[in-house]
């Protein structure tokens, strides 16, 4: 045990130790003196970076939990089976750090249970918090039967297994309700967001956008779970996964594209510019770039090629995210905001608690295949 | 009973800038002297002068149909039957979204404090709840602001423009714009050249995201359909595979798929 303890100091662990002490702090001065002692944020520029990357990016990019579960319980691709507990782990930590992110980013989180007793049904972000509350359940049992399996506990395996089918698809609908609602809450802004970003059709982009992020992410991770855990990525899986990625990169991109060309908007982006600018990297990143190396490639997508393009629809997928609910915004009425230099460093915190939890779950947990996977590693 | 919604009309012709209305807003509503340059969490109104010579005042516009209620997921903000757009603290979670959803970037936080609310012009709820008239309008020396009923204050303005075409640009900013605010001014000038947001549709935005919320139970029955179709489609073909022989002829489509 002790050994193992030892072990556990690597450079990488360091650095993450470092930025949860650093956040610690920060949150300290956070809830005294205010969210204006931490941020950049004022009365132009109300939602910045946690908004656009702790919470949008990252509910996105936790999308994956609930594609790979349907894939494999509803639509029986029994082959993605070993892949999909990593998946759903991915998600619930994904939700679990947006609720703590949501702490530190909302001003009077101690009424955050108002909720629950003052509903406003007319307010999108209602819904996608009853949702977020929804589905973080749907997750935790989901995820419950690798509990059940670690202890052995079969009968409740049983009571899973009959449960499981009726879960992920209570998981899926709720899924593609608060994701898309996500967008939804853009739409009230038209006057205040710039054309490239702002679409009444915001909700159907961000949904379309998060499936793709979402199985980006599973990619991703694969090789961050190999660089890390020393665990081989099923690049057999990996390849297809890649393939309806690109897919689904390819209908988005038409949506997107031809949102813009309906609105008659579409000029804007051939408008040389900051907003053309990042329009552009956005979608090539996002998009273009991913779409291309895969097709061109196939199911014979080599391992660095597959890391670059998952790597790149993730980036490409945050930097849509922080279009939307921060650039856009800016492009129409400058506020003059950049994160500061403590919102970096919470967010990272964010982030590395989520990978420490990864990490022992996979190193403690039948995270990796299970049921009836028998995969090499 | 019909109780009258009220509203302020602000005739941009006639503010001399002399800013009686922010002082006594900050007196009326116990709020710290200093009157910032813009709007913040403790001045909820300003004049503002723009470079031809006039003097806009800046303010919580109460709309009719306000974006801020509608994006308050704990109805913390609510619009009363007098008129005002009034906030309980109470309840509020600090989301900010009101603040992404106003058009007229009115709604400010309080972003030193650990226990922060949202601020804004509440149109001297509690004076008008009485039937008085809200702090600014009885400190305006020239009648630049005038407190009344939005209808009363609709046909006023309308009377002064026909009466002096001259004088005024012909549009009343506020009787139609997200559907209408019960705070409406009249100017000299188009409101584009004082920097009004005069990109707004006459509909309220709360129709924007309620025509997509309406959806909601559309899209959870559909797609619990479609997902419980496919699960039913995709194992079952996998059952008829596994115990051929079992199978009995079920209705026409099962047999296709199979």
């Amino acid at each position: 045990m002790f050994r193992s303890a030892v072990k556990l100091i690597t450079p990488w662990r360091l650095i993450m130790a470092a930025f949860l002490a650093t956040g610690a702090v920060l949150v300290f001065f956070r809830f005294t003196r205010g969210l204006g002692s931490v941020t950049n944020l004022s009365d132009q520029t109300p939602w910045g970076m946690w908004v656009g990357f702790d919470i949008l990016a990252g509910i996105g990019l936790a999308a994956g939990g609930f594609v790979m579960a349907a894939a494999v319980y509803v639509f029986n691709l029994k082959r993605y089976r070993p892949m999909v507990r990593m998946a759903i782990l991915t998600a619930l930590l994904g939700y679990i750090i947006f609720i703590v992110g949501l702490i530190l980013e909302v001003g009077r989180p101690w009424n955050m249970w108002r909720v629950i007793t003052n509903p406003n049904i007319h307010s999108p972000l209602y819904e996608v918090s009853l949702c977020v509350m929804a589905y973080t359940l749907v997750l935790i049992l989901e995820f419950s039967q690798v509990f059940f399996e670690k202890f052995g506990w079969d009968r409740l395996m049983a009571v899973f297994h009959r449960l499981s089918v009726m879960l992920v698809i209570l998981g899926a609908l709720i899924s593609t309700l608060h994701q898309s609602t996500l967008g939804t809450l853009f739409t009230i802004a038209p006057s205040k967001m710039h054309p490239l970003w702002y679409s009444p059709l915001l909700p159907v982009h961000f949904f379309l956008s998060c499936i793709a992020a979402g199985l980006g992410m599973v990619c991703f991770e694969s090789f961050l779970s190999e660089r890390f855990l020393k665990h081989p990525p099923r690049m057999d899986l990996l390849a297809r996964i890649a393939r309806f990625m690109a897919v689904m990169l390819t209908v988005y991109f038409i949506f997107r594209i031809g949102d813009l060309a309906v609105r008659g908007v579409i000029g804007l982006a051939f408008t040389a510019g900051f907003a053309a600018l990042l329009f552009w990297l956005e979608n090539l990143l996002f998009a273009i770039f991913p779409i291309i190396m895969v097709f061109r490639q196939r199911l014979n997508i080599g391992r660095t090629a597959l890391f670059v393009v998952s790597f790149s629809v993730v980036l490409g997928f945050i930097m849509h995210r922080f279009n939307v609910a921060i650039t856009s915004f800016h492009l129409v009425k400058d506020a003059g905001y950049f994160p500061s230099w403590m919102e970096f460093v919470v967010t990272a915190c964010l982030i590395s608690a989520g990978f420490i939890a990864a990490g022992l779950a996979v190193r403690f947990l039948p995270v990796h295949g299970g049921e009836t996977a028998k995969s090499k590693n | 009973m019909a109780i009258k919604s009220s509203g302020l009309l602000i005739d941009i012709t006639r503010c001399i800038g002399c800013g009686a209305c922010s002082e006594n807003c900050k007196k009326v509503n116990d709020l710290p002297p200093e009157i910032d340059d813009k709007l913040t969490a403790e001045t909820w109104t300003v004049v503002r002068e723009k470079d031809n010579d006039l003097h806009v005042r800046d303010l919580c516009r109460h709309c009719v149909e306000p974006a801020c209620v509608a994006s308050c997921l704990v109805a913390a903000l609510t619009k009363t039957e007098h008129g005002p757009v009034v906030y309980d603290k109470s309840v509020c979670i600090g989301c900010r979204y009101c603040m992404v959803a106003c058009p007229f970037q009115v709604p400010c936080f309080e972003w030193h404090s650990p226990n922060p609310r949202i601020r804004k012009c509440i149109l001297c709820e509690p004076r008008v709840r009485e039937g008085k008239s809200t702090g600014c309008a009885e400190a305006c020396p020239t009648e630049a602001t005038v407190f009344g009923d939005r209808e009363t204050l609709v046909e006023m303005a309308k009377a002064r423009i026909k009466a002096d075409p001259k004088r005024y640009h012909d549009h009343i900013y506020g009787l139609d714009e997200v559907g209408g605010t019960a705070v409406m001014f009249l100017s000299p000038v188009p409101f584009e050249d004082l920097d009004f947001n005069t990109h707004l549709a006459n509909y309220p935005l709360s129709d924007i995201t309620w025509n997509i919320l309406r959806q909601v139970p559309t899209i959870v029955a559909g797609g619990a359909v479609f997902l419980g179709a496919s699960y039913w489609l995709f194992n079952r073909r996998e059952k008829v595979k596994k115990a051929e022989q079992m199978v009995e002829p079920g209705p026409e489509k099962e047999t296709d798929d199979v």
